[in-house]
């Protein structure tokens, strides 16, 4: 037998993921592809939480946020992507460690 | 019941798959995975009632995120190798500030979520309308923001992007279209058996 999935079970996952995304930050010091990626996974662990809530209390304003966040996450993949790739083209490498010679 | 079930499949594999993202050797593979998180992840808003968000994440990031992910790791020419040297050296690190993370929060939110109970049916409005309804009239200013965001997240990846390279002929529309039918058309009367002369513009 099965218990009922409760609101704990959903924030479960969500804890989950985002854990996995700051441990993956973490670990991936020097490919910052990987790094956008864990990126993507805490934000999508945020979105997870914010439907969550709004369902199991009826308020449709959790879906709304989460719309936002998607919106944001698009935006910030295709900018980060963007600099990525300027980036390449300039040095041939994108090891983070050299990104420090950005400053002025 | 059944719904049970799906909960633990989609939570299960969406999970694995976060998991398999940070640890992949290939990059390629990761952005696989974060695909089939994704499309788990949208599996559980459908479970949740929640079917427009969960369309609109099987659109926008397996749609373009992840096909973006994919388009950069393949056309960067990286010795991805090398990128994974620091791989041992943060794993302590990594896992232990993933533990102290997580124990953090399971002590928060079993401590507060208990008050909360069962999913509430979906009366008559479905979703998408019950969605559409709020936001283009309390949400209005925030949508046409999130659009702007857009915007300019697009203008500045064309911006960041676009460059001139030195010797390569170009089509330049704004010369072609300053060009007037004096300067670069003569009409000679060439003489029968004189040949033709220089032609001085």
């Amino acid at each position: 037998m099965i218990a009922e999935i409760t609101l704990a079970h959903y924030l479960t996952v969500a804890a989950i993921l985002f854990v996995f995304g700051v441990f993956g930050i973490f670990i991936n010091r020097k490919n910052v592809i990987t790094i956008l990626m864990s990126i993507e996974l805490i934000l999508l662990s945020v979105s997870i939480n914010l439907v969550a809530f709004s369902a199991y209390s009826s308020d449709l304003s959790g879906q709304i946020f989460s719309l936002f966040i998607l919106t944001v996450a698009a935006a910030e993949a295709a900018i980060g992507l963007a600099i990525l790739v300027v980036y390449f083209r300039n040095r041939g490498s994108i090891s983070v460690e050299d990104i420090n010679v950005m400053k002025g | 019941m059944l719904s049970s079930v799906f909960f633990y499949l989609f939570a299960t594999i969406c999970c694995l798959s976060g998991l398999m993202v940070v640890s992949s050797r290939n990059p390629v593979h990761s952005v696989l995975f974060l695909i089939l998180a994704f499309f788990n992840a949208a599996g559980l808003f459908i479970l949740l009632n929640a079917e427009f968000l969960a369309m609109l994440l099987v659109v926008v990031y397996v749609g373009a995120v992840a096909v973006l992910f994919l388009f950069v790791v393949m056309m960067l020419d990286i010795n991805y190798s090398e990128l994974r040297e620091g791989f041992q050296k943060y794993l302590p690190l990594g896992l232990f500030i993933g533990a102290v993370l997580l124990v953090e929060l399971f002590a928060t939110f079993f401590e507060y979520s208990g008050n909360i109970k069962s999913l509430p049916s979906p009366g008559d409005v479905h979703n998408t309308k019950a969605l559409g309804q709020i936001i283009y009239t309390d949400y209005v200013y925030l949508f046409q923001l999130a659009g702007l965001i857009l915007l300019v997240a697009m203008i500045g990846a064309i911006a960041l992007t676009l460059r001139k390279r030195v010797g390569v002929r170009k089509q330049v529309i704004a010369d072609q279209n300053a060009r007037t039918r004096a300067e670069t058309v003569k009409l000679a009367k060439v003489e029968t058996g004189a040949g033709v002369k220089e032609i001085s513009r």
